[in-house]
């Protein structure tokens, strides 16, 4: 890269101006959002006025003196794309962790748009085993979906998870801010699996500046699109933990003097994040790339303008939580939504499975509803007892999320449930179907 | 000449450009990079720095770039061929553009040059004409789309000569008109005008006195919607915001709809390429696409095209207007387009109003809003756009400035509740909240006893009551327990349960239920409230919600089944005999 570029660098010494995670400096021929090297380290040209050039710093500018050396790049933050990226781990800077180069064609991250025409709209369904999701927030390629989670709940344990069921051509972890625990994780259960040659990672880790993650998905997304369009594979991409993306993006925007909006999050939030979800798309070739986030909640807030946001976003969203009844963490049914399994679910599924699904959340709902009576010293029916019973091995039985059974089974067990508890009339499905299913075994 | 400029300055695609010749607000230049074309908008003018908004990234531009000033403002292109078009937000047109990802300074013509209209006169020479008046009609899909003397020709002209009767292309002469002093000039079937100017050829702009049929209950029923008239939608994610726009543009009784997908999901705009094209227009017969044009400005489009994308749009309709159309023009969402404007101001540090926001945004709201109507044309006809926009406030929170500078604008409120979208009350309009002002004005009143029921506003008043009433009850109930309250309690809670499930909900989803016709909405008004209005004896609260149960399992079969079907008359029948048993016991 460095021969490449010789003939053109340009080299500079004088800063004048150097903020937190800034440094201004005159210089002529810069491009919009160039990178280069200050004192070392990489930067990127955030502002240009007349000859005066603004770069934003990724590692932080704490020792930087004001005649360090400047060196441009002259080009945009680009990452080598080719099948030698499968089986291995990169830093926020598209290079390999353990040393060494990638070969191959050098692309721009953070590319162009698909045009909206060209979509195919989703339809392939990605089984996962677990019921709290394939029954009842059924996911689809192409689809963006993040888990709304506290910091405490196992996210990444259960993301992990759903990347190696999926049965993905490629898995694309991103890890924003990951702790060196979790990376550890990622990597010891995709090699256990024998998966290793399936994953890309890209890894800004809790131990990395916190600006440099700002790279992070714009990679990941960059090595997708090259798998998924160049290959037409099915790509699945893991963002973890885009909370920290933004508030990165909040550090960048503070630093440079913007006005903050809600939350102290820079106004363009939502735009920002957008660009990097709407990546998510069925390619008409067979190609793919399906986004699965996590988003961070602190105390449960999904008022927050970074939950917020992502809900106006994504298609849908996964609430994790940990139900006391049985100890153990379900999909939560009622906050967690997914909003393409309309195109799947009772087409690609049994034709029971949308009136099943509904039934049997309703019920859980029901119970719900009994509990509040209960707390509120109020007496239960012999209805109420039965919804109480009916949620607690639904939630063992199905929404717990160490279940792992077929779709079919997920609906045999959901009768099996309604038998035990309920008369039909309760249940109140089609009739045609309690004629099919109800009574078959 | 064109003036021409260099740019000086760029903070993300907010970019200043110096000249020393005239530019003028707004107007539209091109900025050269590396052989690519960028399309900006002049935003600010203070002295030789113009600031420019970009409509497509500026990564790797470089001060010193060249700039092109076009000498006029973001304009479209109008005439043959908008409808069924897949538009971005600077009508481009989607499907003209090569390969899978857009590129960055493609841009594409957005009407086909080529094509042949036939074109039939509607004007003779001699005749004294306008702007806006129309010359002649080629048929566009099924609607007849008039060729109008230029919107921009503001004098009074006379047809010096116009074609036979024959096959044109957008582009040929199709008339030669003569201004006062003389002067000739060549009329086209198509003509440019600038998306935020108002297109004001029209006579009049009366208060909306019709009514706009959406087949959605708790709209037509108790919220109702002018022809011409304007709403909004607010509603946190997920409470079902772009659901219901999907169904009024299937629904609505128009006779064209534009749709802005203004910042949000692609994926929603790909629905509408795949089912349009396939679904009926239960009013025509034909299919749902040929009266539908799009202009898709996603969230990952860029930011400032966003902006244009609702300009583009109203253009769009303000131009099928003046053929004396009844346009529905839909945006989702316009909160999108708001941060888009604040975006900007940030860049260029405008003092921020709250929350960031610009200052004029209610200004700019309202106009936008008024822009909107139901216009009488200059030869008598007329012609309409009804709007309505979403709003997604933050946080659901509807304190915030988008809602509450919209809230000024429209007349129509439709609340979405997080509650009931929880609750799968779908739609999720909260019909206490929300409000059609247009309730309030006698000549829709009297519009609804011409054409609906003379009883009709009486008993949507009297169903918006019961709501309430039921409202009040629920929440004694739950206070108190449903033993600490009095029978009376329960029923009036149960009795505004029959308004709900059968009026207010609406399965969007299915066939038959997802529309309904306001005779339809006038007979089962009034089975409801006959039912509403009986006097029950129950002896316990169980027994009142077992009874109710069943009245509103009944009611909902029969909004699943055609109306006066034979199955719609065996549920109701069965509802009789319920509502018998009880009497006679
Ligand atoms: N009328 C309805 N009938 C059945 N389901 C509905 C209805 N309206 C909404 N839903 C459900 O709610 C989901 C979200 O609805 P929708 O996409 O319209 O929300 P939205 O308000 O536009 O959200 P956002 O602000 O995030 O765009 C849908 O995918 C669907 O599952
Ligand atoms: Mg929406």
């Amino acid at each position: 890269m460095e021969k490449e570029t010789k003939a053109f660098q340009r080299i500079y010494t004088k800063l004048f101006q150097l903020t937190k995670a800034t440094v201004s400096l005159k210089a002529q021929g810069i491009g919009n959002e160039e990178l280069a090297i200050v004192d070392g380290r990489l930067a990127q040209v955030v502002k240009i006025m007349d000859d005066i050039v603004t770069l934003q710093v990724f590692a932080g500018t704490e020792g930087i003196a004001t005649n360090a050396e400047v060196i441009f790049s002259g080009k945009a933050p680009s990452l080598k794309v080719s099948d030698d990226l499968a089986g291995r781990f990169f830093n926020s800077y598209g290079l390999p962790m353990e040393g060494g180069e990638i070969m191959g064609e050098e692309r721009e991250i953070g590319g162009p748009s698909v045009n909206p025409v060209r979509r195919k709209q989703p339809s392939e369904l990605i089984a996962t085993g677990i019921a709290g999701i394939d029954l009842n927030n059924t996911l689809v390629t192409g689809q963006k979906i993040p888990f709304f989670a506290d910091p405490d709940q196992p996210f990444n344990q259960v993301m992990a998870m759903v990347a190696l069921r999926a049965k993905a051509d490629k898995i694309i972890l991103g890890g924003v801010g990951l702790t060196n625990d979790d990376y550890l994780f990622f990597r010891q259960v995709f090699d256990n699996a024998g998966a290793l040659d399936r994953i890309v990672g890209f890894i800004n880790t809790t131990e990395d500046p916190p600006v440099e993650r700002l790279l992070i998905p714009d990679m990941a997304l960059t090595a997708a699109e090259y798998f998924a369009v160049k290959k037409n594979e099915k790509v699945l991409v893991l963002l973890t933990d885009l909370t920290l993306y933004a508030d990165a993006l909040s550090i960048v925007s503070n630093r440079m003097d913007q006005i903050p909006s809600k939350d102290s999050m820079p106004g363009s939030l939502y735009s920002d994040l957008a660009r990097l979800y709407e990546k998510a798309v069925q390619f008409p070739d067979g190609g793919s790339i399906t986004i699965i986030a996590v988003t961070t909640l602190s105390s449960g807030d999904i008022t927050h303008a970074i939950p917020d946001n992502t809900g106006y976003i994504t298609e849908g969203q996964l609430f994790l939580r940990k139900d006391s009844d049985i100890g153990k963490v379900i999909v939560d049914p009622f906050r967690s939504l997914s909003r393409l399994k309309q195109l799947v679910i009772g087409k690609k599924t049994r034709e029971d499975h949308p009136q099943v699904m509904n039934a049997a959340i309703r019920l859980y709902a029901d119970a719900a509803n009994a509990k509040t009576k209960l707390e509120n010293g109020f007496d239960l029916s012999d209805y109420d007892e039965r919804t109480l019973d009916f949620a607690k091995a639904y939630s063992e039985k199905l929404l717990a999320i160490d279940v792992n059974i077929e779709i079919d089974t997920m609906l045999e067990t959901a009768y099996d449930l309604f038998r035990e508890y309920f008369s039909v009339a309760e249940v109140g499905l089609k009739n045609e179907f309690v004629e099919k299913y109800w009574n078959k075994k | 000449m064109n003036t021409i400029g260099k740019v000086t300055g760029i903070i993300a695609n907010l970019v200043v450009v110096e000249t020393e010749d005239t530019v003028a607000q707004n107007e539209i230049c091109y900025i050269n990079h590396e052989g690519t074309r960028l399309m900006a908008e002049v935003i600010k003018i203070l002295g030789k720095k113009v600031y420019v908004q970009v409509f497509e990234s500026t990564r790797c531009l470089k001060v010193g770039a060249e700039v092109e000033f076009m000498g006029h403002m973001l304009e479209v292109t109008l005439g043959p061929g908008i409808l069924s078009k897949n538009f971005d937000g600077l009508q481009n047109d989607l499907d003209k553009m090569e390969g899978v990802f857009l590129k960055r300074g493609e841009y594409t013509e957005a009407l086909d040059k080529d094509k042949k209209y036939s074109f039939k006169p509607l004007a003779k020479q001699g005749d004294k004409v306008q702007a806006g008046d129309w010359l002649g009609e080629v048929i566009e899909n099924w609607i007849s789309h008039k060729i109008m003397i230029p919107f921009k020709m503001k004098e009074e002209y006379t047809i010096k000569s116009l074609v036979k009767e024959g096959e044109y292309t957008i582009n040929d002469i199709i008339a030669v008109v003569t201004d006062k002093d003389g002067k000739d000039h060549n009329i086209t079937m198509t003509q440019k005008w600038p998306v935020k100017v108002p297109i004001k050829a029209y006579k009049e702009k009366p208060r909306p006195f019709k009514i706009l049929e959406t087949g959605v209950r708790v709209i037509d029923t108790l919220n109702p919607m002018a022809e011409g008239g304007t709403g909004f939608i607010p509603g946190p994610f997920g409470s079902g915001k772009t659901v219901l726009q999907h169904a009024l543009s299937k629904y609505a009784e128009a006779d064209l709809v534009i749709v802005a997908a203004c910042g949000e999901r692609a994926n929603e705009v790909v629905e509408i390429f795949t089912e349009f094209p396939e679904l009926e227009d239960p009013r025509s017969g034909r299919k749902l696409m040929e009266r539908t044009t799009i202009i898709a400005n996603t969230s990952n489009m860029p930011v400032a095209a966003r902006e244009a994308s609702v300009y583009t749009a109203m253009t769009l309709a303000e131009y099928y207007r003046s053929m004396g159309l009844k346009v529905l023009l839909l945006a989702d969402s316009t909160s999108r387009w708001a941060q888009a404007l604040r975006e900007m101001s940030n860049r260029m540090e405008e003092l921020p109003g709250p929350d960031g926001f610009p200052m004029d945004l209610p200004a700019i709201i309202s106009n936008f809003y008024s822009r909107a109507g139901f216009t009488y044309l200059n030869n008598g006809n007329s012609g309409s756009i009804t709007f309505i926009g979403t709003v997604s406030p933050a946080g659901g929170n509807l304190k915030e400035p988008v809602t509450e500078s919209t809230k000024k604008a429209a007349r129509c409120f439709y609340a979405l509740s997080q509650q009931r979208a929880d609750s799968k009350r779908y739609p999720a309009i909260d019909a206490i909240d929300s409000y059609s002002k247009y309730l309030e004005y006698p000549e829709i009143i009297n519009y609804f006893e011409e054409n609906v029921d003379k009883q009709w506003v009486t008993n949507v008043l009297y169903a918006k009551n019961t709501l309430l009433r039921g409202k009040e009850a629920y929440e004694q109930i739950n206070i108190l327990g449903d033993d600490g309250v009095p029978l009376a309690y329960h029923l009036t809670y149960w009795k505004s349960e029959i308004v709900d499930f059968v009026i207010l909900q609406q399965d969007a989803f299915d066939k038959i239920d997802a529309s309904t016709s306001f005779e339809r909405q006038n007979y089962m008004l009034k089975k409801v409230i006959s039912l509403c209005e009986k006097n029950y004896n129950f002896d316990s609260f169980e027994a009142i919600g077992q009874y109710f149960k069943r009245i509103i399992n009944n009611l909902r079969q029969m909004n699943y089944q055609e109306f006066q079907s034979e199955g719609f008359k065996k549920f109701e029948k069965e509802l009789e005999q319920i509502i018998q048993e009880r009497e006679a016991a």
